[in-house]
């Protein structure tokens, strides 16, 4: 068994930053991931990041992923990647499996598998996309707006030749942009709600590009036999119902879910955390407090894992919970106070205007809460 | 965040009059200046650090819409690139003859060349008219954003905010 200060989960923004801030302060870390390559999200975000300079706004995703991984690796930080954790036991025991085999090891089902006595847990498992059920949903052709953006990023495969995207937040609308940049024909957006929920920036440059966004508007159904090969669409009315006479069919090889994210909960669950439900945030979330404990003392949880938000605030929560799991081990200093209150005042910023009220008032509500010690059960 | 923006996804005439990033008439005619097409409160500010005359400000807290200082403005067109929204354009109403030169970001590959006739489209990606490609380049600071400039009706100055050619940015092929 091998012993650490902080165990990190998951390698994307979150994870790399907590581990970065124990390395820094001296502490032994190991950040464990599925993935063979490390980032997270990030490897496939290609396009420039908002925020601000210590958020590498303006810098691509994937080259803010590169700066933290040759970070990490500088301050040495132990990068296991092609693990998964499946159990976390009391006192922080943490056992991990070869989830990704490499040339050397044998078949699955015989995976070699490992345990880690840390004393303290960071949770940065990131978040899953949403499905949607419609008919003709489980055709060929159907899939996450995610899996379209990893397929033309990271592997440079075109998912297909027109898409319809389903949903106008910010992942529609940027997955729209670069299926474009792709050489892929983005036939309509579509959103059930009656604005545009994504940053306007991002809805003008596909606009600009001769995509139309149509507001108030569902999916019916996908055809085909035995994949897409169209999708019919409708108006829905005040109250989310179709509008009959409004059907419209797109001729397309491909249609992309993009009706948002819940945070993956999956270890806190199985590590007792009180989970709360938060509509704001996406779903079922860890509660946790101010510095981003959970209610099991020594494990918490950043970045979508706490609640989804985007790159820049997994960051700030990453730093947060790594100097926070770390400095619980020993008597906070005055300059680690003001280290956690700095990060803190920065994520108050990133949450800031109107586009994040919701998250800013669904996180404060959470903290609050999680102020109050709970019981583990 | 009422308006077209956030309806059709894209700035209106109106939403433009009252941008705060967005130079007054007498300014435009002038000569090149940056138009900042930026009016909802999101958390950045790069555009701030590109401008090397401080003629952009965003201040804090950082979701304050970046303010255009126009008459420092030089029109230089560092900030084209460096927007993460690609919201930045330079319009040059000053030429002589009846053209303006309308400089947008580019992130379609490959590049167009100096001299290429290209159609131009308006805010709704509705083709306006045809363009002469002025200049169209990276810099090591633009990080593969390229900035574009062509050459367009004058009455268009104001309203081309992309070029579309066949076979590359990406809806051109198929309509």
């Amino acid at each position: 068994m091998s012993v650490v200060d902080v165990l990190v989960v998951g390698a994307g923004p979150a994870g790399l930053a907590a581990g970065i801030e124990v390395a820094k302060r001296g502490g032994r870390v190991c950040v464990v991931d599925r993935n063979l390559e490390p980032g997270g999200q990030l490897i496939k975000q290609i396009h420039k990041f908002f925020g601000s300079r210590e958020h590498h706004a303006g810098v691509r995703g994937v080259d803010i992923a590169v700066e933290l991984l040759e970070e990490a690796r500088a301050l040495g930080v132990t990068l296991r990647l092609g693990w998964e954790v499946f159990a976390i036991r009391p006192g922080h025991a943490v056992d991990i499996v070869q989830a990704v085999a490499d040339d050397t090891t044998g078949s699955a089902g015989n995976a070699p598998t490992e345990s880690f006595d840390a004393r303290s847990v960071v949770l940065a498992a990131g978040a899953e996309e949403n499905a949607l059920r419609f008919e003709g949903w489980t055709l060929a052709g159907v899939m996450g707006a995610g899996a379209a953006q990893t397929l033309i990023n990271v592997w440079r495969v075109r998912p297909g030749k027109r898409v319809l995207m389903v949903g106008a937040g910010n992942v529609g609308l940027i997955v729209s942009y670069q299926l474009l940049q792709a050489g892929v024909t983005v036939a309509a957006i579509i959103e059930a709600a009656p604005r545009i929920g994504g940053y306007g920036v991002h809805a003008a440059k596909i606009r600009r590009a001769g995509v139309p966004i149509l507001t108030s508007h569902t999916i019916l159904r996908a055809e085909g036999v035995e994949c897409v090969e169209g999708a019919v669409v409708a108006q829905v009315d005040g109250t989310w119902c179709p509008i009959e006479g409004t059907e419209r069919r797109f001729e397309v090889d491909v249609i992309c879910v993009a009706v948002g994210l819940h945070p993956n909960t999956r270890l806190a669950s199985l590590a007792g955390c009180r989970l709360v439900f938060s509509p704001a945030l996406g779903g079922w979330v860890p509660l946790h407090n101010a510095v981003l404990e959970t209610t099991v003392p020594g494990i918490y949880v950043a970045g979508d894992a706490a609640g989804i938000e985007e790159a820049s605030t997994a960051l700030e929560e990453g730093r947060l919970a790594g100097i926070a799991a770390y400095e619980r081990l020993r008597d906070v200093d005055a300059e680690g106070h003001a280290e956690i209150a700095a990060i803190q005042r920065r994520l108050d910023d990133l949450r800031g205007g109107p586009f994040c009220g919701g998250i800013r008032a669904a996180k404060s509500a959470l903290q609050t809460a999680g102020e109050t010690p709970c019981p583990a059960t | 965040m009422p308006g077209n923006l956030s309806q059709d996804g894209y700035l209106s005439l109106d939403e433009l009059e009252s941008a705060p990033g967005v130079p007054a008439h007498d300014r435009m005619r002038r000569g090149p200046v940056a138009v900042v097409e930026c009016v909802q409160e999101i958390p950045c500010n790069p555009c701030e650090a590109a401008c090397p005359h401080h003629a952009i400000q965003v201040g804090t807290p950082i979701t304050n819409c970046p303010v255009l200082d126009a008459e420092k403005c030089t029109g230089c067109g560092l900030c084209v690139t460096q927007c993460p929204g690609l919201a930045i354009f330079v319009v040059d109403l000053s030429r002589s003859g009846e053209t303006a030169a309308v400089t947008l970001p580019y992130e379609y590959l490959p590049l167009p060349e100096a001299g290429e006739l290209v159609d131009v489209v308006d805010r709704s990606g509705e083709v306006v008219g045809r363009g002469r490609v002025l200049r169209a380049a990276t810099t090591p600071a633009s990080d593969r954003t390229a900035a574009v400039t062509v050459e367009v009706a004058r009455e268009h100055g104001m309203h081309v905010r992309g070029i579309r050619r066949k076979e590359v940015d990406g809806n051109g092929h198929d309509r």
